[in-house]
């Protein structure tokens, strides 16, 4: 188990900066001329064009030019310095700002899932062909047909404006309730899936010889769904799971502008918007670390759900 | 400006929402008694900067707006009158003095003085502090030995320190309209606690800028969050009717809007355009619209052949029904406009385009076919902007009523627009948007139209015009200075290097909380104007 997490780590090293050299080759390609995306239809003047291109390296291009201001990014990176954002604030300040919100966001979508996806799973996956069954499926069928873009505009609307039961945004500082309406609409997407994931799996794990031998030596149902049938089934939700959390992690772009959290999706809009290399690249790099965490993370606790795998 | 970010008009593909039913509430704003202790909540964006040479989008003026009071504001006529000046004057509009009130303090305390001014632009116009509002200053005498990598010198030869209330300001070239400049952010005083040493900004001061303005901040700037101001008892001028503003920053204009609509929130600046047809019954009277400083243009390239003769121009403007469109597509959030100028300044002219400007299918054809117009018509724009729908549009008129073929290509970003036309690429017919720096004629003409304007992509000259300009700059006066430029005016309408098409206008709402909201010239909410409701 220990040799494999620390293989796990040194792969993660390398994939870390494969990750980051690429995505500031494609930020470096795609870079139009950013001084003037940063002025908008203005004409800039000299001094501050001077002024900024000394300051980012701007004057540095090709292939020369890319290596030049990568490894000047990196040798910062290393030192825990993610450099400054084109209007001048500290990036690590900005992150250090948009995660909390980002993560508590993220961790009520995680319930919302888990509490009712997976529940409501097991229990349509028990009574297959059921009219809870039937009814869910059209349910999830429905929220997994309409995009977010529509989604939580629609439910700000109703819930927040029309009916007055969420405030309507969340805001920089927000409270639990607040940041509930933001959580479900965001959690409705993988609460779908994961409820699909789940039921399909029960199912057929509800039809498996262990189950049948279980039941023959007389355990109680409730045993044989909570501890045998729920265990093995969890495997694929977990898995799915795993790969949502660094998704949610991300930054939900849609959701939290509508929403208006200042969270990590919010500043990653902006820094694509504004083509703020510094910023997108520093943002990215932090995610990257993030999913490479929860694949780990999701990879050893398939050894906890199932002692069949080993780790060498 | 937040709008030459040209934000305001991203028509986002939110069709859904145009279809849900309007919340009636309609409102009663105007009504309800003044309440003086009470804070108003104002959208913005995050500021790129707080520093008011640094500062050039609305947010971040918004802002500073409250935070500092300008040497001159502007009356109903758009003319500038003193405020924080005593008097602004000058015998041949090159020497400028300027003399201040007596007893504005900054809000640390400190006098504000000569210097404050004199060491606050200063700062602006040195060109290795790179700061945004440094072309502001370009008029002053001096100017260019504080540019390039090393500057000669590290202060404007033309600002000059009379006594500890009054300066002088020694302009390189005669300018009539100086004192219009004045009303803009760029302008305003810092204190010496902004300065960690001479010439040199603390790092800090952004953070919780001190002005002399009617409001002190409240705490520091809680970046993508909100900007707390409150009320400076100190303040000698026009006091403000609030005790203090929340500016709450927004990334996204629909969830502003969300917040307005159910009293979360006190003003939004500017209404999303997928809300625009149930604002009227959303918000009721709170709905209101004001003339903006922006003007959508549609150029053209006159140093290519098929487009050097005026008549081909004018033929394109005719056939062109500006009225439609700004009803069909914009929902009637901007205006038609007819004139190469912004109703906002002094000096304006309605329809100074005259016939041109007229919808006349059938005479365009007769006068583009005559004067051997292009067979194939392309319009360029930039495709981040919302702006397909309008050049579509506007393509079909010109298929329809000159028989010609008409095509719209999008470049990416504006920018990418700018570099094909700086290279003198053929890219047809392209769109462009102007704000103005100040409110003056001058603005809306030398830049865009001189022969060396710095925004002029057309290859337009005409020597006859840069005479006018050069004249209406020396005038001896405002109103001698107006009627050059309006004759300069004339010269773009016999020539038409551009179709003006739109005027923009601020469309903002506000809640049931406050009342007596108004913008400003600047497009910012009049802060000494606005009121809470009891």
């Amino acid at each position: 188990m220990f040799r494999f997490v620390l293989r796990r780590l040194l792969q993660m090293v390398l994939a870390f900066f494969g990750t980051t050299l690429i995505v500031y080759a494609l930020m470096f390609a795609g870079q139009g001329d950013p001084i003037q995306a940063l002025a908008g239809e203005r004409p800039v003047t000299a001094a501050q064009r001077a002024y900024l291109t000394e300051k980012f390296h701007l004057d540095q291009t090709g292939v020369g030019g890319f290596f030049y201001r990568y490894f000047d990014y990196i040798s910062n990176l290393l030192q825990g310095d993610l450099g400054q954002s084109l209007t001048g604030r500290s990036i690590v300040d900005i992150l250090t700002a948009a995660w909390p919100v980002t993560v508590k966001l993220a961790l009520i979508a995680m319930a919302v899932t888990i509490l009712f996806g997976v529940t409501a799973g097991v229990l349509a996956g028990i009574r297959r062909a059921s009219i809870f069954d039937n009814s869910t499926l059209l349910l999830t069928l429905l929220v997994l047909g309409i995009p977010t873009i529509v989604l939580a505009p629609l439910a700000q609307y109703f819930l927040g404006v029309r009916w007055q039961l969420f405030p309507p945004t969340a805001g920089a500082d927000p409270d639990f309730y607040a940041l509930l309406l933001p959580g479900i609409v965001l959690g409705s997407l993988s609460l779908a899936t994961a409820l699909r994931l789940t039921r399909t799996s029960v199912a057929e794990n509800l039809r498996a010889d262990y189950v049948r031998t279980a039941r023959s030596k007389g355990l109680v149902k409730r045993r044989i769904v909570s501890v045998h049938v729920l265990r093995n089934s969890l495997i694929p939700v977990v898995t799915f799971l795993g790969v949502e959390l660094g998704n949610l992690m991300s930054g939900a772009i849609i959701t939290e502008g509508v929403f208006n959290i200042p969270g990590v999706g919010f500043n990653l809009f902006r820094g694509i918007r504004t083509e703020d290399g510094p910023l997108v690249v520093g943002i990215v790099s932090v995610l990257v670390v993030v999913y490479l965490i929860s694949n780990l993370v999701v990879d050893v606790l398939y050894a906890v759900l199932d002692p069949r795998i080993r780790y060498e | 400006m937040r709008v030459r970010r040209l934000a305001a008009w991203t028509a986002l593909p939110l069709a859904v929402t145009l279809g849900l039913v309007a919340c009636g509430s309609g409102g009663d704003g105007g009504s309800g008694e003044s309440n003086p202790d009470a804070a108003v909540r104002i959208e913005i964006a995050e500021p790129q900067h707080l520093v008011p040479t640094n500062t050039n989008e609305t947010s971040g003026s918004q802002v500073l707006s409250a935070l500092f009071s300008p040497l001159v504001d502007y009356d109903e006529a758009n003319k500038p009158f003193e405020v924080a000046a005593e008097s602004v004057t000058s015998s041949d509009n090159t020497v400028w003095t300027v003399k201040l009130k007596d007893g504005y303090t900054f809000h640390n305390g400190e006098k504000v003085t000569a210097d404050s001014y004199i060491d606050a632009w200063n700062y602006g116009a040195y060109a290795p502090n790179g700061q945004n509002s440094s072309y502001f200053f370009e008029k002053i005498a001096g100017y260019e030995d504080l540019q390039g990598e090393k500057p000669k010198a590290a202060t404007l030869s033309g600002l000059k320190k009379v006594d500890d209330l009054t300066f002088t300001v020694t302009l390189a070239q005669p300018y009539s309209e100086f004192k219009t400049m004045l009303g803009y952010t760029a302008f305003y005083p810092l204190p010496k606690a902004a300065f960690s040493a001479p010439g040199l900004l603390a790092e800090s001061y952004e953070q919780a800028p001190v002005g002399q303005g009617p409001f002190k901040m409240k705490g520091t700037w809680q970046h993508d969050a909100k900007v707390e101001v409150e009320k400076y008892d100190a303040f000698p001028g026009e006091k403000p009717k609030v005790a203090g503003v929340e500016f709450r920053i927004y990334q996204q204009p629909t969830a502003a809007y969300a917040d307005v609509l159910s009293d979360n929130l006190d003003v939004i600046k500017t209404i999303p355009t997928e809300n625009l047809s149930t604002a009227g019954t959303d918000l009721g009277d709170r709905f209101q619209q004001s003339p903006a400083s922006s003007l959508q243009v549609l150029a053209f390239p006159t140093f290519q052949k098929e487009f050097s003769k005026p008549e081909v121009r004018k033929a394109i403007s005719m056939a062109i029904d500006r009225d439609e469109i700004t009803k069909s597509i914009f929902k009637d959030s901007q205006q038609p406009a007819r004139s190469f100028v912004s109703p906002v300044v002094a000096g304006y002219r309605e329809n100074t385009i005259g016939a041109t400007g007229e919808f006349d299918p059938a005479k365009a054809k007769a006068m583009y076919q005559a004067a051997g117009g292009p067979s194939k018509i392309e319009m360029s724009y930039n495709g981040d902007g919302g702006h397909k729908d309008w050049i579509d549009a506007t393509c079909n008129q010109l298929k329809a009523n000159l028989g010609v073929e008409c095509v719209g290509t999008a470049e990416p970003k504006f920018a990418d627009l700018l570099t094909k036309l700086k290279a003198k690429q053929p890219v047809g017919l392209f769109r462009m948007g102007w704000v103005m720096d100040y409110p003056s004629m001058e603005n809306y003409l030398g830049p865009l139209y001189s022969s060396t304007g710095s925004s002029n992509y057309y290859g337009y000259s005409n020597p006859d015009f840069d005479k006018l300009l050069a004249e209406g700059a020396s005038a001896p006066n405002e109103e001698e200075a107006i009627k050059k430029y309006q004759a300069a005016e004339d010269l773009l309408a016999q020539d038409m290097p551009v179709i003006p098409l739109r005027y923009g206008q601020n469309n903002f709402g506000h809640s049931t909380k406050v009342k007596n909201v108004e913008m400003d010239l600047f497009d910012r909410v009049d802060l000494l104007k606005i009121e809470a409701v009891k």
